[in-house]
């Protein structure tokens, strides 16, 4: 076996993001407020933190302010946006600390935008009944995700609680009894691309924050990292995916590369035009149309996003749409705004669409086209982040909160990363604690706790080995392709996993993932150098790609109804009682569907097992049966 | 018969690009790559491209495409670009030849160095200290209790529910400055990296900046004692070749011009006060 590098951390975050950045900075704060031993907290990333997709977030983040608002309010939206199947614990828990974390953010120097008055100012946005979306120009992900990670640089020094491992590629978790009424996590095995070489990080509490999986899909509005690798590890440890069939796909992304155009463009007044010039939009249930320029919540283009997305499907279906090599499009007029206004608030928009479309927002409308783009299920967990594997936590897009359900709202969840990061980072440090980890308490390493010559169990650092052999070992050998297999998977889901699906088309996807997870056994990589080996790590990534996309096209096989963002065709009318899908790997590798009531089971805490309806679900029996 | 008369799908481009394997041993080799492109093929898909089709082992760092994430900064030609929204049609008719990133050591063919940026980086502070800060506090004051208990079902606000006011004016004063992707691109175009290769550099003063001209922000004089030093500011000759390639539209060599200033006057305020 490899000889394996061991270090030791009281908390391993995974991914740099928002959600990861939030919950190793809770851990730092933790620390300074409390005369102990400094807790190590082991931020690992496969790129560099400020190159995390939260970078590519636009429009906003939502928090109450002001007398016209209400906490009520802002839960109660969320609430409709999400249909039914939004757990409502993690709607208040996230809605009561959303503006406080977005002034600790002012506090630590974010450049939010300001009314004249030097207020922090707000937006309106798709489905919110009041401007309450806090936003810095269109690239409020960008200064979020800088401001979390320059200030995390207070805390990344020598002795400083925050360790960071960059462009680190976690393989996989390593657990006690996973799948188990036991199961317990003990750190991460993970491939330091710089050394080539793997080491165990071993510690009792490990939070995922990975963000989403939306990059399976061929147009996506998704970075190249959103590979669903955090996902695909907690189904592998035995923890369900929740909803997964519900992927938003976004109203206005450019066609072909997919990039996003944010909600705020149509926030600050822009409207949707078809093929004739005419606001589409009032013709498929999303009206009274509005003025052009003075946009009312909830109506015409402020629309929740599947339905907007749903009514471009419609359009395009009655030749409403431009043709195009990519499909048909719809236009997006901003001309309307005027140079100053989109230089002011739509910059960012401004620049993508003349560079990458080849068009001035000012003087000529941008063609759109919906575009896969957020995963709203993922690893269940309840509003702190807790799942049902002791010491493991998710947050972020990774995770299924309950903040989401079938559709989330535009701009909740930047504030998700926020809240339920530093929950999740607060919660995992207390279980490390509690844990009596020789790290915590400094009994391991002395002034160097956290790193060095580990005590780890002998068994787990064996484990741990094994792991990593099995994914070095896939270097110098098979004969499929990577990329012939990620193109398909892409393309099977455009096709047959989109705004509106049918039995038929989702079998096919069915049929065709299971075709593609056979191949990826024998997949090639062809480089075998140990360092900085893309070729190896990206296939890594295809293979929890692989792994996420059955899960999910499973879930939305099982589920016969239309909800949200999960609209058949087959089955058009919702179910009288609300569900969550929860998606399981047997002990046989086989993907398991079953479907439990809302509300009955949010509480994560270990020993509580979820219930399951009668109705369960397996891919190979075939469909819903 | 011309390229224009070609078919759309058998145009294709000239892709030289360099490779340097992680030991260093091959350092100079030269691959080249005839690469199939359209209207809308950029630098970065070009790559993509041949590590799907024609060498797996060519090594880059991508993952937004759609410049902002500042991963896949090069060299095209010469010039330093983000590979993402730079185009191949462009390059047409001299090709392309594809290099890594001028002025930081090569880990392996695209791949350069992030770490001693990183460090730069670190050393400037670039967070917010708060006025009258003796002491950076490492923690906010507690926040003040949430409303009084309206009993069990009332939702209540926690955490801080207020932050500091800031102007329009005094937002502008520093958001240039704080559009900084670190793509590096700046550093590569530096002709003072060469003969002062510790120069904090371009973007790490810039970042320095943002954080002084921040109206929230009292850590001037911390950043001045990077900023007034050797290595700090004052490699800087103004040449401005950092500004005109940031594809951000950020002003470094202003941020530098202004950082030496102060670190001028505030000399001559320490002087005089004897």
């Amino acid at each position: 076996m490899t000889a394996l590098r061991v270090e030791r951390a009281d908390v391993v975050v995974v991914g740099g993001g928002g959600a990861g950045l939030s919950a190793a900075l809770a851990v730092a704060e933790a620390a300074a407020r409390e005369d102990r031993r400094v807790p190590v907290v082991a931020l690992v990333s496969k790129v560099y933190p400020m190159r995390s997709h939260t970078v590519a977030a636009e429009g906003g983040a939502a928090g109450v302010v002001g007398d016209d608002d209400s906490l009520e309010q802002h839960v109660a939206d969320t609430l409709a946006g999400g249909a039914g199947l939004c757990e409502d614990d993690a709607v208040r828990f996230v809605v009561e600390r959303a503006a406080g974390e977005l002034y600790r953010l002012e506090r630590w120097g974010l450049p939010w935008s300001r009314t004249d008055d030097g207020d922090v100012a707000v937006r309106r946005f798709g489905g919110m009944s009041r401007a309450r979306t806090w936003f810095a120009a269109d690239k409020t992900g960008f200064h979020l995700l800088h401001t979390l990670f320059q200030t995390s640089l207070r805390y990344s020094g020598v002795d400083g609680p925050v360790r960071r491992y960059d462009e680190h590629h976690v393989l996989d978790l390593v657990v006690d009894d996973a799948g188990g009424p036991d199961a317990r996590v003990r750190g991460v095995v993970v491939h330091d691309q710089h050394r080539g070489e793997p080491l165990l990080i071993e510690a009792p509490a490990v939070v995922l924050a990975t963000g989403g999986s939306a990059r399976a899909w061929g147009t996506s509005t998704n970075a190249g990292i959103c590979t669903g690798d955090g996902t695909a590890m907690a189904l592998r440890a035995g923890v369900p995916l929740r909803d997964m069939e519900f992927l938003q796909f976004h109203p206005t992304g450019l066609p072909g590369s997919g990039i996003l155009l944010t909600e705020a463009a149509r926030g600050e007044g822009g409207v949707l035009l078809d093929a004739d010039g005419r606001r589409y939009l009032a013709d498929y249930g999303l009206g009274p149309e509005t003025p052009v320029g003075a946009p009312v919540p909830r109506t015409m283009e402020l629309g929740p996003r599947d339905r907007l997305s749903q009514a471009f499907w419609h359009a395009d279906r009655d030749g409403r749409t431009i043709p195009t090599p990519d499909g048909g499009v719809v236009l997006l007029d901003l001309r309307h705004l005027g140079k100053e206004r989109l230089a002011e608030r739509l910059p960012l928009v401004t620049g993508l669409a003349k560079q990458f479309a080849g068009v001035d927002p000012a003087t000529e409308p941008v063609p759109v086209r919906p575009t896969a783009h957020y995963t709203m299920g993922g690893i269940r967990t309840d509003a702190r982040g807790a799942t049902g594997v002791a010491g493991l936590f998710a947050a972020g897009e990774c995770a299924s909160t309950g903040l989401h359900g079938a559709n989330r709202l535009g701009s909740n969840s930047l504030v998700e990363t926020l809240v339920v990061g530093r929950a999740a980072g607060e919660a995992a440090l207390a279980w490390s604690r509690a844990a009596g980890h020789p790290g915590a308490d400094g009994g391991a390493a002395g002034a160097g706790a956290g790193v060095g010559p580990a005590s780890a169990d002998g068994e787990v650092v064996d484990r741990a080995a094994e792991i990593a052999d099995r994914y070095l070992a896939m270097r110098g050998r098979g004969t499929e392709p990577p990329a012939a297999i990620r193109a398909e998977l892409g393309r099977v889901l455009d096709a047959d996993a989109g705004i509106y699906r049918d039995a038929d088309g989702l079998r096919r996807a069915l049929a065709t993932v299971e075709d593609l997870r056979a191949r990826y056994a024998d997949v090639r990589v062809a480089d075998t150098n140990p360092v900085l080996n893309t070729d190896w790590a990206t296939t890594v990534e295809l293979g929890a790609t692989l792994l996420v996309a059955h899960a999910t096209v499973a879930a939305a096989l099982a589920r016969e109804e239309s909800r949200g963002a999960h609209q058949r065709l087959d089955f058009p009318d919702v179910d009288d009682v609300p569900r969550h899908s929860e998606v399981r790997l047997d002990a046989g590798g086989t993907i398991e569907v079953a479907h439990v009531p809302v509300g009955a089971e949010h509480d994560m805490r270990v020993g509580k097992r979820p219930i399951t309806t009668p109705m369960s679900f397996s891919a190979e029996r075939g469909a819903g049966s | 018969m011309s390229e224009a008369d070609l078919p759309v799908e058998a145009r294709t481009v000239r892709l030289e690009v360099a490779r340097t394997s992680a030991d260093g041993a091959d350092a100079g080799r030269r691959d080249v790559f005839d690469v199939p492109y359209d209207d809308r093929t950029s630098v970065l898909d070009a790559l993509q491209w041949v590590k799907d089709h024609a060498d797996p082992t060519l090594t880059f760092r991508w993952s937004c495409k759609m410049a902002v994430c500042g991963s896949c900064g090069v060299m095209v030609n010469g010039r330093p670009v983000l590979g993402c929204e730079t185009f191949v049609r462009g390059y047409r008719t001299s090709g392309l030849v594809v290099e890594p990133l001028a002025h930081a050591e090569v880990l392996r063919d695209l791949v350069v160095d992030t770490d001693t940026f990183l460090g730069k980086l670190a050393a400037v502070q670039p967070w917010l200290v708060p006025a009258g800060a003796t002491r950076l506090p490492l923690v906010d004051a507690p926040a003040e209790d949430p409303a009084p208990d309206r009993g069990e079902d009332a939702l209540r606000a926690h955490g801080p529910s207020s932050g500091s006011l800031q102007t329009p004016g005094e937002l502008a004063a520093f958001k240039g400055f704080a559009e900084c992707i670190d793509c590096m691109l700046c550093y590569a175009a530096c002709p003072q990296l060469d003969p002062a290769p510790d120069f904090l550099g371009p973007a790490v003063v810039a970042t320095a900046r943002r954080w002084d001209e921040d109206s929230r922000d009292a850590g001037e004089l911390d950043r001045a004692d990077v900023l007034d030093t050797e290595f700090g500011a004052w490699p800087c000759i103004q040449v401005g070749a950092c500004t005109q390639v940031c594809p951000k539209g950020v002003d470094p060599a202003r941020a530098l011009r202004d950082a030496q200033r102060v670190a001028t006057e505030t000399w001559e305020a320490r002087s005089r006060r004897g």
